[in-house]
């Protein structure tokens, strides 16, 4: 009985207007701009004082010297490209069952900034490698799933740009990127796995010693800042893949033409 | 019961088609043998250090070989257009999927199962580990068919579909090769295999029940683009 | 506290500052690469709109598919 009744409270039916608002593409476009920006400023300012703290402030570790400091852009960069990946999967699913196009376009924007921060994730990961292990690429599991994970946002992609119809390339790339999903801890015990097969003893660096707090401050800040200047990039980037979709309609055209006064 | 006559109708009409294209039925097997022969060219002749490599070296043969026919799988169906009736008919479309990919096992996996022990030899690879050879491909390709499948739905109508297809496909693979080259690792070095093996089962079966699913999910896709 | 006895020392991190100061170097490359291509991208929309536009008067009197494909 209660369960009709919530179902009819004005309370439900606002939520339900509020999220039908807020996934319409023209409200999102205008809603987010402030918020956009300011998360972009806030993100900046925390990115500045972390790095800053890690690189110049933060005492020398034990084992490895300063190139540890190389943690507080690996890390991050590592989360966050496995976080966009599964976030790309749920608004691909979100998009597919709802038929909410918005998801779609951010699950869209999201893939770039995700291969970025891959790409980061891997080419620090082999710098830390050398003064490390020795080697600039070493066979380690954690490197081996972020290479595949790369592979995964490369071919999302790829596959994107490949259909001819934006629209196909969405519902495309959400199948693609949930077959993913469910593959990526199948990919990840399999590589890890394999790696303890062939290499019994290497050197684990990030799980070594516990952080001591003077360290793991401004590690926390410089992940919490990537966090939020990849929301203020997919914010910015959905934004212009709205224009690009709707630019057919007036309002697009008319903000088309205040972003060519002011570029 | 219905369901099963459709199942092994499908599966006939696909060998047929398949008997009728006889040429391309001996790519992958042709591919697998050139692409295994290339390898003692490129790195040693040495028997001793070929046999240490086998395993990888067949079943990363094995997995291209299967790549290279995947393409196929739905190109010709989409061009025709047997593909929009494939998906409005009223049987279930999962069947006819799971049909078409257990058919493309049957003229890839299987050969190159079938002809693995040969090119084992050449590499030198131990005895012991021959029968798991097999058996490992014999259930690792059923998963590639299968998964494989998903990546041929996504590009069936595209212009470079196959070059696409590799990259969709390739990661989705990785585990594949990792437990398939392992347990023929395992059985020459006269260690326990069953696990691995058993993981390979599994992933056999997660992709049989869920595999379908998506590609059905992609192809409906490809009929509207 | 600075963690370093000069700005020579910070610079050169323990000889370990090749690996840190490239790795720092990427990941700037990064930031910069993602703050950037949206404004690229945006340039380009605009001058599509632009061209658009400047079509569609260009024909407008004639036709009335004024909406072109890209």
């Amino acid at each position: 009985m209660w369960q009709s009744s919530f179902w009819q409270s004005s309370f439900w039916k606002n939520l339900v207007r509020w999220f039908h608002k807020w996934t319409s593409p023209k409200w999102f476009y205008n809603l987010s701009r402030p918020l956009g920006a300011w998360i972009g400023w806030l993100a900046l300012l925390i990115l500045v004082v972390s790095l800053v703290w890690g690189l110049a402030f933060a005492p020398i570790e034990r084992l490895q010297g300063n190139s540890y400091r190389i943690i507080f852009i690996h890390v991050p960069a590592a989360f966050l490209s496995q976080a966009i990946y599964a976030a790309i999967a749920a608004l691909g699913l979100i998009g597919l069952v709802w038929r909410i196009k918005l998801a779609f376009y951010l699950a869209k924007q999201s893939v770039p900034i995700g291969a970025s921060m891959a790409f980061l994730a891997l080419v620090t990961g082999a710098i830390w490698g050398k003064p490390t292990w020795g080697a600039w690429w070493v066979w380690d599991a954690r490197l081996t799933s972020m290479l595949v994970l790369l592979f995964l946002y490369l071919g999302l992609w790829a596959l994107h740009n490949a259909m001819e119809r934006p629209e196909s390339g969405d519902r495309a790339a959400a199948i693609l990127a949930l077959v993913g999903v469910v593959n990526l801890p199948i990919i990840k015990f399999s590589v890890e796995w394999w790696n303890t097969l062939h290499q019994p003893a290497t050197l684990k660096f990030t799980e070594a010693p516990p952080m001591h707090i003077s360290m793991l401050i401004p590690f926390l800040l410089a992940i919490l800042g990537f966090y939020l200047a990849a929301v203020a990039w997919a914010l910015k980037r959905t934004r212009l893949e709205i224009l690009q979709r709707e630019r057919r309609t007036q309002w697009a055209r008319d903000e088309l033409d205040r972003l060519g006064g002011n570029v | 019961m219905k369901l099963s006559r459709l199942f092994t109708r499908v599966l006939q009409r696909e060998l047929q088609l398949a008997y009728r294209r006889r040429a391309d039925l001996a790519n992958p097997p042709l591919f697998f043998l050139i692409v295994v022969a290339l390898f003692p060219l490129g790195v040693t002749p040495d028997l001793e250090r070929l046999a240490t490599m086998a395993a990888g070296v067949l079943w990363v043969a094995a997995l291209l070989a299967n790549l290279l026919s995947l393409d196929l799988l739905f190109r010709s169906d989409h061009e025709d257009g047997s593909l929009e009736q494939l998906l409005l008919a009223s049987s279930p479309p999962t069947l006819i999927v799971l049909g078409k990919a257990l058919a493309h096992w049957l003229v890839t996996g299987l050969p190159l199962t079938l002809m693995s022990p040969l090119l084992a030899m050449m590499l030198a690879l131990s005895p012991a580990a021959m029968p798991l050879l097999m058996l490992s491909l014999a259930l690792g390709t059923v998963t590639l068919s299968l998964v494989g499948g998903i990546g041929a739905a996504l590009t069936v109508g595209l212009r470079q579909g196959g070059l696409l297809l590799t990259l969709l496909i390739m990661p989705l693979f990785v585990p594949v090769l990792i437990f398939g080259t392992a347990v023929v690792q395992a059985a020459g070095a006269g260690l326990p295999w069953s696990g691995q093996l058993a993981l390979l089962a599994a992933m056999a079966v997660l992709a049989l029940v869920s595999a379908p699913l998506a590609t059905v999910a992609a192809l409906r896709i490809a009929v509207e683009e | 506290m600075f963690a370093f006895d000069s700005l020579a020392d910070f610079f050169a991190m323990g000889r370990h500052g090749l690996y840190v100061w490239t790795a720092y170097g990427f990941a700037a490359a990064v930031v910069i690469y993602n703050q950037l291509s949206p404004y690229l991208m945006q340039r380009r929309m605009v001058a599509d709109h632009r061209r658009r536009q400047r079509r569609e008067q260009g024909t407008q009197p004639a036709s009335s598919s004024g909406v072109t494909p890209s």
